[in-house]
């Protein structure tokens, strides 16, 4: 014989104000510009976008700020095939790892304007800013990343930034 | 056992909201401060270990930033508690006994100011019994209060005597938040936030990071002049159902400081992780501290001045071999808890020689 089993919901929610502190800070209000911002270490001279106040190789404070161009090599990718709730794209599209140029460790971005079996790495690809009046500080105010046409980077460009 | 001491012991200022600076730039000055004290060089350090909570950031993993503050690479041998940075230490000094290592760099780091630290604790109760009441984390403290006022362990006068001290020794303390003269009757007029609580009776909300260096043996005695040494530590716990213990006395604290060897010799100072002034009384029983027994209790100011959940059990045994590395004290106790009403204690000894 099937018992019936009660079932109670209690509800949880808790409320955050997220810090997203000076250098987080530095970057998104450079969004607001189109300039992207990141940090330089002392000791290693990496360029880190975006930046987080300290290089994580070295442990140190990072301050020096250097803006990187708005251009960039995919160093790798990956299709998405699948659709999963609240996804603003419709699959299949790329997902891509791009090398800015002056930056010494990719963001993460969408890739658009491009075949996805014609994605490869070492594409070079150039940011699609949103409208001048919508932006945000928000990396989704670059809505996605486009080839810009040159020839690919050599793999020598970015093979120490896979 | 390996001798283990206290070498380096830094921590950030203490504030009640920290707009400007997230975690890992809160917490990369307190590292480097607390290696420059030890004088170990950051990548000399063997083992690396964190206590920190996810749920004072709202974030799932939020200890993994923070390891951009310690400068990962070459790859370190590192560890995290969810727990206060003095469990992080215990884990830290149980690693040093292996003896392949005789380092360690132990930090602790949280912002209580990001969510409603009293509802966000109330998650560590009981989820099908209790947690569903919302009893914050006052409310809780208050009970236990109630029934040491009932069983005549102290009075709400004495409590306030607890806050008006930690207060003004809080003077002296940089860090400290909560600072400055005080008076009995004054905080007594004061309203209750959850009877018989008053605003005084409960600690700040902070912000706030500690680090802590640990070395054994020849390194330590090469490193610093006065090693703190840790001559016993030992956690206990008690079950965290409110009616299945007695609130008015602290077990595991008894228990643990027995272990750690706190009775073995005189105790200069006790850095005492009371967060709510009745507690005090509990502890100073339960490790045999008694007011007559000449001991500075919390010269620091306590968590009553500075509370940064997850950071002030830490800071305590900071505090305790300060005052050992500094000469001001020969032996001290240090004491931590985590856990609704003192639930789970964990108790050290530190000494001047090993």
């Amino acid at each position: 014989m099937a018992e019936s089993y009660g079932v109670v919901s209690r509800r949880i929610r808790l409320d955050y104000t997220y810090t997203t502190g000076a250098a987080s800070t530095r970057f998104l209000k450079g969004i607001l510009q189109k300039k992207l911002l990141g940090q330089r270490c002392p000791e290693c001279r990496k360029v880190y976008v975006p930046p987080r106040g300290s290089c994580p190789t070295c442990g140190v404070a990072t301050r020096d700020e250097v803006e990187v161009k708005d251009t960039g090599t995919v160093t790798t990718f990956c299709i998405v095939n699948i659709p999963f709730p609240g996804m603003a794209v419709k699959p299949p599209f790329a997902a891509a790892s791009v090398l800015l140029d002056g930056a010494d460790i990719a963001i993460f971005h969408l890739l658009q304007e491009v075949p996805v079996e014609d994605v490869r790495m070492g594409l070079r690809v150039q940011a699609v800013w949103v409208p001048d009046a919508e932006l945000e500080p928000t990396l989704e105010s670059i809505r996605y990343f486009k080839p810009t046409g040159e020839p690919d980077a050599p793999y020598d460009t970015y093979k120490d930034h896979l | 056992m390996r001798d283990v001491a206290v070498v380096g012991f830094a921590q950030s200022r203490f504030v009640r909201q920290d707009l400007e600076l997230n975690e890992v730039e809160m917490l990369m000055p307190v590292i480097h401060d607390a290696l420059d004290r030890s004088g170990i060089p950051q990548k000399e350090i063997g083992f690396t270990v964190s206590g920190s909570c996810d749920y004072l950031a709202g974030q799932p993993f939020a200890f993994v930033m923070a390891l951009d503050a310690v400068g990962a690479w070459p790859p370190i041998r590192e560890s995290h508690v969810e727990m206060d940075g003095a469990w992080a230490l215990y884990e830290a000094w149980v690693r040093l006994q292996c003896g392949d290592v005789d380092s360690a760099l132990v930090y602790s780091f949280g912002k209580s100011s990001l969510g409603d630290i009293r509802d966000v604790m109330t998650l560590q109760l009981d989820p099908y019994y209790v947690a569903p009441l919302w009893p914050d984390t006052v409310a809780v403290a208050a009970l236990q209060a109630r029934a040491l006022l009932d069983a005549g362990v102290c009075t709400e006068r004495d409590m306030a005597a607890v806050a008006v001290r930690s207060r003004r020794d809080a003077k002296s303390n940089p860090s400290a938040q909560v600072t400055g003269d005080f008076y009995v009757e004054a905080l007594l007029a004061e309203p209750y936030i959850a009877s018989p609580l008053r605003t005084h009776d409960c600690p700040p909300i902070s912000d706030g990071a500690a680090a802590v260096v640990l070395a054994a043996g020849d390194l330590a005695r090469r490193v610093c002049k006065r090693p703190a040494w840790i001559t016993g530590i030992d956690h206990r716990i008690e079950p965290h159902g409110l009616g299945v213990r007695d609130l008015t006395a602290s077990a595991s604290t008894r228990l643990a400081g027995q272990r750690a060897g706190v009775a073995q010799g005189k105790v200069d100072v006790a850095e005492l992780h009371a967060q709510f002034t009745h507690e005090e009384f509990i502890l100073r029983e339960a490790l045999g501290l008694h007011l007559d027994a000449g001991v500075r209790v919390n010269p620091s100011g306590g968590p009553l001045a500075a509370n940064a959940v997850m950071v002030a059990g830490l800071a305590r045994i900071g505090e305790a071999a300060q005052r050992i590395i500094d000469g001001n004290a020969d032996r001290a106790v240090a004491h931590a808890t985590s856990g609704p009403c003192l639930q789970q204690n964990l108790v050290g000894v530190l000494e001047a020689r090993s």
